[in-house]
Order: structure tokens, then C-alpha cells, then sequence
């Protein structure tokens, strides 16, 4: 994975002496809470419901073991003993004392980590496939180009203060494991007929109040341009976002008004005055950051075999596994979502535990999932009961990857000052009914996503099943939503009628369950039977 | 009756004012209605709290409660982790948020 360099570490450790020079005048109230915020934001400081809440940047959700060990120090060390991931990958804490936020930073700073731009309307951390470098189906690892963005756009003083915040997705593989068509740039690394690789630029995606699905601007952008056509992207919409309605102010709203052929033209006008400009990065440099992406020393003949006579093991490794590319290893999924489990939560003791199996059995690596779960990205077959014994002990060896057990949901209303209503409650009520039923191995697929408000960090448009927490006159209600997906078939979910209570909700999920369990045909998932027989169906279940 | 909330300059922890200092716990806040604007104002220029802001909220067996979920379970901490709440040995305290 990327090292810093001398470069990198100076920037990252003179933010962190800024930052704490600007808490202390705010404590010391020389800085105003309005003149403090927009600073505190830059480096990731929120205030919440509780406290104020720190996000760590981890970068394509990518890390190595001692960056988790130090993550997991932060947590015993400044906060109540655990983090949060998020679906952008990265790490939340809800404790943070604004007399400690330097300390945090400066100890991020020892392991090349950093708060930077995971706030404010600035290019946010770059997102990648979590199973980066290992799976089998991609055309090439994608993060040296998510890498050579994030240096790009790391303190890029054109694009500190856009109209909105900017989020870019990396992938290299057919397979969308990352909702790349969901982001403001969702970039696809392809392989042309005379084998070349290229990027194919999606522009104008994005979930909250207003999804959309981003439109192909571009198949193939040269890998040489691949900075410059990010720029020129950027470009026109820094010029032309509307900075007058903060909920018009995403891109997805300038290439859907403009319209995306309009669009795309003044892309490409503007790229080509950008060439003239040689904004371009030595394509140098971009070797140079290759080589921190070289594959691991696979072995060679490494065993395929996996005794499978414990049946939880063997489930595990059915569910929880995925291939790789090289024989005689996979990618592990580790499951942060126990049976009535906060989604993406794991406590200080819990991440050192994941952090020395990385070390033990997967080459000192470790990514985080945008689905709130934790990746071995490279294990040894032969390896896997060690790993898994090892996990269930620690109550981590959940086997409900990608099933309706495997949640996403965000902080919501227990955490959130944006949420109208609280999400975690829901997820744990639905995970322990499933369970409880034992429906959640034969129901196969099924992508639940729940928010807990309108901006939809908990990706309800993309669900199979969406659920969105509301407030009617003060009273969390929860809208059900049927037929998202994030992934290659990317689709938009859409209600059902009327919402639910908090207990309604989760019957209303049993039932359209059941809506599937009856209609379906062989092979199909949730989603496919859906979109098969259409909406009537489950709404006639769910209202009569 | 309106209470007067905001946070902890210094621990970002929830805060409510008492008529004459600023306390974690929701039991102990007065009804600020009619001073709130000016109390808000004074307090924050004296950096003890960080965004103040008034709420509505009503008495229930003699302490007061706010009237929306947001600010109760502010008050309280989160749901679903009684152990980070304010009073996480009552079995029973979910029930005032909800």
C-alpha cells in the first residue's frame, strides 16, 4: 500500500500544528464558533448530537495493521472504547473532546493518516473496490489511480470551496462493488480492444434528496489524461454549480439541468484547453505509485483445499469468502453486524483482534467495505478455520454477507443532528427477526439499507430493500422502499405507500419478504423477482 | 416551558442551563421563556457554551422533558448503547425518550 513520502508527512503534520493553533484561539475565544466551524470541518470535526464527532480519511479503505492498532488506541485513548465505519469507508468517532482533536490528529499523523477534506465542500476521501488488488474479475488494481486523485485533489486550492462536497469512486472491474454510479465521478478503469487501459468517466450521480444514476460523459479516457479529465470535469462545475440553493449545489443537479450531451461538451472544451495547459501529472509519477500496489508474494502452490466438516465453518466460508486471483487464497469478509449489532461499530479490542489477523494471515492488509464491514483481502484457504475460530470467538465471525442480515444503516437520530429518526434500532430489530425465523440463508441476496433522513448515508435508494426514517409531527416514521441496487444494475428505489412505526416497519419487511418467497423463480434474487413481477404485488401484501 | 441548550465548549457535551449555571443533566434546567435570547448571548460571549439555542419542552412528574425526540435523546445519550447514556442502571429510562 502507499507510503508517504517526505512531502506527504510534512503536509500532513503542518495541517495538524494549524489545527491545533486554531483550537486553542477558539478555546481561548479569540476565534467566534462561526470563524471556527468551516476550519474545524477541513479537518473532519463535526459537532453531533453528544459531542463532537471526528472522521478519519481512509483512503480507498485501504490500511495496514499498525494504522488499525492506532485507530484502535484513539478509541481506548480519547473516546468510550469503540468507532464507527461508514459507507464511505471511513472511521467515525462520537466522543471527541475539541481539547484532544489535535492530539488525534497528531497521533493519525504518526501512522500516515490524516482528518483532511472528510468535511466541507471539497473533493472528499476517494472510494474504491474493497477487494482492490485481489479479485479476481478486475482488469488491473485500481487504487494507484484512486491514489494519484487523492493527491491531486489533497489541498487542490481550485477546488477548496466548490458549490457542494465532491465524491469520487474508483473501480477496475465489471462488478460494482463500490456504488460507483452513485458519485459525483464514478470512474471505471477498462481495457479497450487492442488491450490499452482507459477510464470511463460517469459524472452526476448521488444519492440524498434528489438520486440519480451518473450517465457514461466519456468510455475511455487515455490513463496519461486521467488527472486532466478529472480536472476539466471539475472545472465546469466549479464555474457553473448554482452556490444559491444549497440543495441544487451537487453536480448531479448541473449535469441533469444542463443535460448530460450539454455537459459533456464543455467537458470536452475545457479538457482540451486543459492539454494545452499541461496540467497532467509525469505519468511517472503515477508508475511511482504502482509500485506500492505490487501484488504480495502469493505462494505459488498454496492449497485449494478447506475442510469443511464444521458446518458454521463451512457456512462461514460459503457466505463470508469471496475468489481471488490468485489459487489457493480468497478475500474474507469480516462481519460487523452480529445479530442485534450496531452496524459498522467495533470496539477498540475488536479492531487490534482484526488488525493482528491481517499481520497473521493477510499480508498486513486490511480495507474497510462501504457496506460497514472489514476485508482480509488476501488469505491462504489453508489459513481459513484459524481465521474463523479466531473471529467467532471474538464475535466477528457473523456468516451474513450480502444477506438481510448484513445492513447498512446510518448513525441516525441516536448520533446524527441531521437525522429525523434513529436507524440502528430498526437494523437490530430486523436482524433478530430473521434470525429468530431462520428465513436469512434461504432468502440469499438481499441488500437492506436503512437512513434515518433524506440524505441518505445509509443508501436507502440503492437498497433491494430502502428503508428512510421521517418525522411526522415529531414522530419517527419509516418509508419502505423496494428495488435499489448500487452495484453494475444499478437501479432507484421507490416507495411503497404509506410508512410504518418503528414496530411496523419491521413486519412490513417480514411481509414483503414473504411477497418474494412466494413468487419467485429459480436463481432469483429479491431484486430480480421484483423487477420481474413489479411493484403491485408487495404493495397489495403490505396495504391490502 | 423553553429550555436553554447547546454544548460543552470544551467536551462538546450537552448542556442545559439551570438559571444560574449549566448542567449535563435535563432535570436540573429552568425555564428560560422570555430570557432565552438573552442568556444565549451572554453565555456564549463567555465561552461556557458552544450554539445555544432554546427548545420546547413540558413538565412530567416534576422534571422538565422535551418536547421532541431529538432533543430527548440529546438529553440522554444514545438508545441503543444504555451504557453511554446519563443513566445507564434504569431498565426503564428508554421510555421517557421514545
Amino acid at each position: 500500500m502507499y507510503k508517504y513520502d517526505t512531502y506527504d508527512q510534512a503536509m500532513v503534520d503542518a495541517r495538524v500544528e494549524e489545527f491545533r493553533d486554531q483550537a486553542r484561539r477558539r478555546l481561548e475565544g479569540k476565534l467566534t464558533e462561526d470563524q471556527f466551524k468551516p476550519l474545524r470541518l477541513m479537518n473532519g470535526l463535526y459537532l453531533q448530537l453528544h459531542a463532537y464527532m471526528l472522521r478519519v480519511a481512509i483512503p480507498y479503505g485501504t490500511l495496514d495493521s499498525r494504522q488499525m492498532h492506532a485507530l484502535a488506541d484513539i478509541a481506548d485513548k480519547y473516546d468510550r472504547g469503540y468507532g464507527h465505519f461508514t459507507t464511505r469507508q471511513n472511521i467515525q468517532y462520537n466522543w471527541i473532546r475539541l481539547e484532544d482533536a489535535a492530539d488525534i490528529l497528531a497521533d493519525l499523523a504518526k501512522v500516515e493518516m490524516h482528518a483532511i477534506q472528510t468535511s466541507g465542500n471539497c473533493i472528499r476521501n476517494i472510494s474504491s473496490d474493497h477487494f482492490a488488488g485481489a479479485a479476481a474479475d478486475e482488469v488491473v488494481d485500481p487504487r494507484p489511480y484512486a491514489e494519484l486523485l487523492r493527491q491531486w485533489s489533497s489541498f487542490h486550492p481550485e477546488f477548496s470551496y466548490l458549490p457542494r462536497k465532491f465524491k469520487i469512486a474508483v473501480i477496475a472491474s465489471d462488478t460494482d462493488r463500490a456504488a460507483m454510479r452513485l458519485h459525483d465521478i464514478g470512474i471505471q478503469i477498462v481495457q479497450n480492444d487492442a488491450g490499452e487501459l482507459g477510464a470511463a468517466f460517469y459524472v452526476g450521480g448521488g444519492m440524498g434528496r434528489t438520486p440519480m444514476i451518473a450517465p457514461c460523459i466519456n468510455d475511455f479516457v487515455p490513463l496519461d489524461r486521467l488527472v486532466t479529465y478529472a480536472e476539466a470535469c471539475l472545472r465546469v462545475y466549479n464555474r457553473y454549480g448554482r452556490r444559491d440553493n444549497k440543495y441544487k449545489a451537487r453536480i448531479k443537479i448541473l449535469v441533469h439541468e444542463l443535460g448530460a450531451e450539454e455537459y459533456t461538451r464543455q467537458v470536452e472544451e475545457e479538457f482540451a484547453h486543459l492539454l494545452e495547459q499541461g496540467v497532467e501529472p509525469p505519468f511517472a509519477e503515477l508508475e511511482r505509485i504502482r509500485t506500492f500496489f505490487e501484488d504480495p508474494l502469493f505462494e505459488a502452490d498454496a492449497s485449494s483445499d478447506i475442510d469443511r466438516s464444521d458446518p458454521d465453518f463451512a457456512l462461514w466460508v460459503d457466505r463470508n469468502t469471496v475468489a481471488h486471483k490468485a489459487n489457493g487464497y480468497v478475500s474474507a469478509v469480516i462481519s460487523l453486524k452480529p445479530v442485534g449489532g450496531i452496524p459498522g461499530d467495533a470496539t477498540a479490542e475488536q479492531m487490534r483482534l482484526m488488525a493482528d489477523l491481517a499481520k497473521d494471515y493477510s499480508f498486513d492488509e486490511l480495507r474497510v467495505m462501504h457496506t460497514q464491514n472489514i476485508v482480509l483481502p488476501h488469505v491462504r484457504k489453508a489459513d481459513l478455520h484459524a481465521l474463523w475460530t479466531a473471529l467467532d470467538e471474538a464475535g466477528l465471525g457473523a456468516p451474513n454477507l450480502d444477506t438481510v442480515e448484513d445492513i447498512i444503516a446510518c448513525p441516525g437520530l441516536d448520533y446524527c443532528s441531521l437525522a429525523n429518526a434513529r436507524s440502528i434500532p430498526v437494523a437490530q430489530r430486523i436482524s433478530e427477526r430473521f434470525a429468530k425465523t431462520g428465513k436469512t440463508e434461504t432468502l440469499g441476496q438481499l441488500k437492506l439499507k436503512i437512513s434515518g433522513c433524506i440524505n441518505a448515508c445509509g443508501h436507502h435508494h440503492a437498497g433491494h430493500i430502502g428503508i428512510l426514517g421521517v418525522d411526522r409531527k415529531g414522530v419517527e416514521n419509516y418509508q419502505l422502499l423496494l428495488g435499489g441496487s448500487e452495484a453494475e444494475d444499478v437501479s432507484l428505489a421507490k416507495i411503497t405507500g404509506p410508512g410504518f412505526d418503528e414496530h411496523g416497519i419491521v413486519d412490513a419487511v417480514e411481509t414483503v419478504t414473504t411477497v418474494y418467497e412466494r413468487e419467485r423463480e429459480d436463481g432469483e434474487r429479491f431484486l430480480d423477482t421484483y423487477r420481474r413481477i413489479g411493484m403491485n404485488p408487495f404493495k397489495e401484501a403490505l396495504y391490502g | 416551558m423553553r429550555l436553554l441548550t447547546g454544548n460543552d465548549l470544551k467536551t462538546g457535551a450537552v448542556i442545559w442551563w439551570t438559571g444560574s449555571d449549566w448542567s449535563i443533566h435535563v432535570e436540573d434546567a429552568a425555564d428560560v421563556s422570555g430570557s432565552e435570547d438573552e442568556t444565549a448571548r451572554r453565555e456564549e460571549a463567555a465561552r461556557r457554551v458552544n450554539a445555544p439555542y432554546a427548545i420546547d419542552a413540558e413538565m412530567l412528574e416534576g422534571t422538565p422533558r422535551p418536547s421532541h425526540i431529538k432533543e430527548r435523546v440529546r438529553a440522554l445519550g444514545p438508545t441503543i448503547r444504555p451504557d453511554l447514556t446519563l443513566k445507564p442502571a434504569d431498565p426503564d429510562i428508554g421510555n421517557w425518550v421514545i
